[in-house]
């Protein structure tokens, strides 16, 4: 005896319930409006305008901060018209740099070495500092 | 005269919208219509000559344009809401077709985001100073928008202080808000305008005559005496020089400068110079 529906009549009740859902929706009757891409794009700030100036001034040393904050400000606006693109003349070479940083980490990871590593530095030094050894640690005898 | 003006509005109300182009640099009127580039060769029988050929009559490549203070879109026309001049810029960069304003002068000013201005706390309420801009509402100034300034350590600032600071929020709908610092959390000069000086309100127009980068009034100016000025984009100026007499004088000239000649101001500075 099948107490349960069938699966047939069962998904016809649902379909009937879903068609009174959908039908109690509510739509609007109106034809599709399409909204035009527009080319016009509004904008009611003069900044865009017209180039001004920062607002604050400063005259004959009279503030000197506001007075770098101008040659700061209105330069910024020159740069971004001119897009400068003149790299800056270097006093010291990228590879005087990196060999200055080399020694420099040797010389400052000594202060902070214990008096046992310290001895590790000071074996290599022939002009260039060599990393640490490693560590002596407990060896395990072999039978 | 009366009988001029007649005339006048009748033609308008008449005629057919105007293009852009051809108007740039003369006085508009607030309901003209304006047409883009683009536009002008549908509608113009008259200009048949201008009439570039086009093989592919259907695709229009059509460029950005941007409508600054004064006018509105309107379909794909400009529609004018400001009396002035017309005014263009060509991009500098970018595939944009420029921006269209309308150089207007009104003295009310009305908050524009991204604008900086000078103005006075008013109130000081839990959290936010209450500060007062010239516009139909205070703008709102969290404590925290200063460079800076946390939870424990407060910004010092008093009910009367003046505050230079810019608009994150400025739209018809909301209460203005602005802040003292910009995106990155730097001050760059904002924030509270020191002791002494003075306050004085001008033309909105004058402010953007005066901030132009080839202005002669204050090149001139600048050659009097040492002295200290603050531009606020909604009309208003303060000053501070060395004695109460030099700042009022800079007042005056900044305040008549307006409506004089070039001639005119050139007479004051040599005057102001000798003595």
């Amino acid at each position: 005896m099948q107490r349960g529906l069938d699966s047939e009549t069962k998904k016809q009740l649902e379909e009937e319930e879903k068609k009174i859902i959908s039908e109690e929706h509510w739509y609007l009757d109106l034809p599709e409006l399409k909204e035009k891409e527009s080319f016009i794009i509004e904008e009611q700030s003069f900044l865009l305008c017209e180039d001004l100036l920062y607002g604050r001034m400063s005259f004959r040393g009279f503030n000197p901060e506001v007075e770098k904050l101008m040659l700061q400000m209105n330069a910024k606006n020159k740069a971004e018209e001119e897009e400068e693109d003149a790299t800056v003349e270097l006093d010291v070479s990228d590879e005087e740099m990196a060999r200055r940083y080399e020694t420099l980490v040797g010389t400052i990871g000594k202060k902070f070495a214990k008096k046992r590593d310290r001895a590790n530095y000071e074996e290599d030094e022939n002009g260039n500092m060599k990393p640490i050894k490693t560590k002596k640690m407990f060896l395990k005898p072999q039978d | 005269m009366a009988e001029r003006g007649l005339v006048a509005s009748e033609s308008l109300a008449g005629c057919r919208p105007r293009a852009a182009r051809t108007v740039l640099g003369q006085v508009v009127l607030p309901g003209e219509e304006l047409l883009l580039p683009e536009q002008e060769e549908t509608d113009g029988p008259g200009v048949a000559g201008e009439r570039p050929l086009r093989l592919n009559a259907g695709v229009r490549s059509r460029l950005r344009v941007v409508c600054g203070p004064g006018l509105r879109r309107c379909g794909d026309r400009l529609l004018v809401t400001k009396c002035g001049r017309l005014r263009h810029k060509e991009p500098g960069c970018g595939s944009s077709g420029g921006i269209y304003w309308v150089d207007s002068q009104q003295k009310r000013y009305v908050p524009v985001k991204g604008d900086h201005v000078i103005g006075i706390v008013t109130a000081k309420s839990g959290d936010i100073f209450k500060v007062d801009v010239g516009g139909s509402e205070p703008a709102s100034l969290s404590y925290l928008a200063f460079e800076g300034a946390t939870k424990r350590n407060r910004p010092n600032v008093q009910v009367g202080d003046l505050i230079y600071g810019q608009f994150v929020v400025a739209n018809k709908d909301m209460e203005p808000e602005m802040v003292c610092i910009d995106s990155c959390g730097r001050a760059n000069g904002m924030g509270v305008i020191g002791q002494d000086g003075l306050l004085f309100k001008v033309t909105l127009g004058l402010i953007r005559k005066l901030l132009a980068p080839d202005c002669e009034i204050i090149q001139e100016v600048g050659k009097l005496y040492p002295l200290e000025i603050v531009f606020g984009m909604n009309g208003r100026i303060w000053v501070k020089a060395k004695t109460i007499q030099q700042t009022l004088i800079l007042a005056n000239i900044l305040e008549a400068c307006e409506h004089m000649t070039a001639d005119q101001r050139k007479q004051i500075f040599a005057r102001l110079a000798e003595s």
